[in-house]
């Protein structure tokens, strides 16, 4: 593994992961008995993200094209910033607190809404690249 | 104050390892199916199953703990972002059954392994293994 890629990828883990850390502090998960939406929200934008950014740098002559900050961007930022496990373990506590329509709503809405940002941001980014 | 710092702590490792895990899982499974992004969403719900039942049950687990540990490193251990980009790129090559398989598997697979970390650690504190 490349010494510099890796350097940038912890980096842009650490910072992902902190803003993250900032949105789950600012929306609790047990919110009125909602769905967790501080994950789903990480989630969602870090797929639009991702997304829009590997579209958008495909061409090699985009400055930001480079190994190392797509890297740092992609697999760092939007790696950190986004989690699986954090949004598994909040179904699995609702499931084991009986709440089974937001355990289901949350599979749901965190899988199709986070394809469907990860598509919008990829056409997005596609049709900017091909702007001249 | 310190929680803040044991995120940004474990959220570094846990995307350095991220990285080195995948590309480690790629090198031998190839491109075809994201394997890599497959593997690390395993074993990341399976680790914070079983943490969040330390953080759940044991009085030494604390914030910074939970920080450093489920937050920090689990978090960014595991991630959606690139499971989804990989999923779409299935989608756009026209391999709807290897896209619904990764998005099946992915969304089950996590929630088992997270089931068997929790349920493991609550046996083995219960003295229930050997």
């Amino acid at each position: 593994m490349n010494p510099t890629v890796t350097l940038w990828v912890a980096l842009g883990s650490m910072l992902g992961s902190l803003c993250r850390y900032a949105i789950q502090q600012g929306m609790p998960a047990e919110a009125g008995g909602l769905i967790p939406l501080g994950t789903l929200s990480v989630n969602v934008l870090g797929s639009l993200i991702i997304g829009w950014f590997a579209a958008l740098t495909l061409p090699q002559q985009h400055p930001m094209a480079a190994l190392h900050r797509r890297q740092f961007v992609m697999t760092g930022f939007c790696g950190g910033f986004t989690t699986f496990s954090i949004f598994s373990l909040e179904t699995l506590q609702l499931i084991e607190a009986g709440a089974w329509v937001q355990a289901w709503a949350n599979l749901g809405l965190n899988g199709t809404l986070a394809l469907g940002a990860v598509a919008s941001g990829f056409y997005l980014g596609r049709w900017q690249s091909k702007t001249p | 104050m310190l929680t803040w710092l044991a995120v940004a702590l474990g959220g570094a490792g846990g995307g350095v390892l991220r990285y080195w895990v995948s590309g480690l899982v790629t090198g031998y499974t190839g491109e075809v199916f994201p394997w890599g992004t497959m593997v690390v969403n395993l074993t990341g719900a399976l680790v914070v199953g079983a943490l969040a039942v330390l953080a759940g049950t044991q009085s030494w687990f604390g914030g910074e703990l939970t920080g450093l540990l489920i937050l920090g490193f689990c978090g960014s251990y595991t991630t959606v972002s690139s499971f989804s980009l990989q999923t779409l790129t299935l989608m756009q090559a026209g391999d709807w059954s290897n896209a619904f398989n990764n998005i099946f598997l992915s969304l089950f697979g996590c929630m088992t392994a997270l089931w068997l970390g929790a349920t493991g650690m609550r046996l083995l504190l219960a003295g229930g293994m050997p």
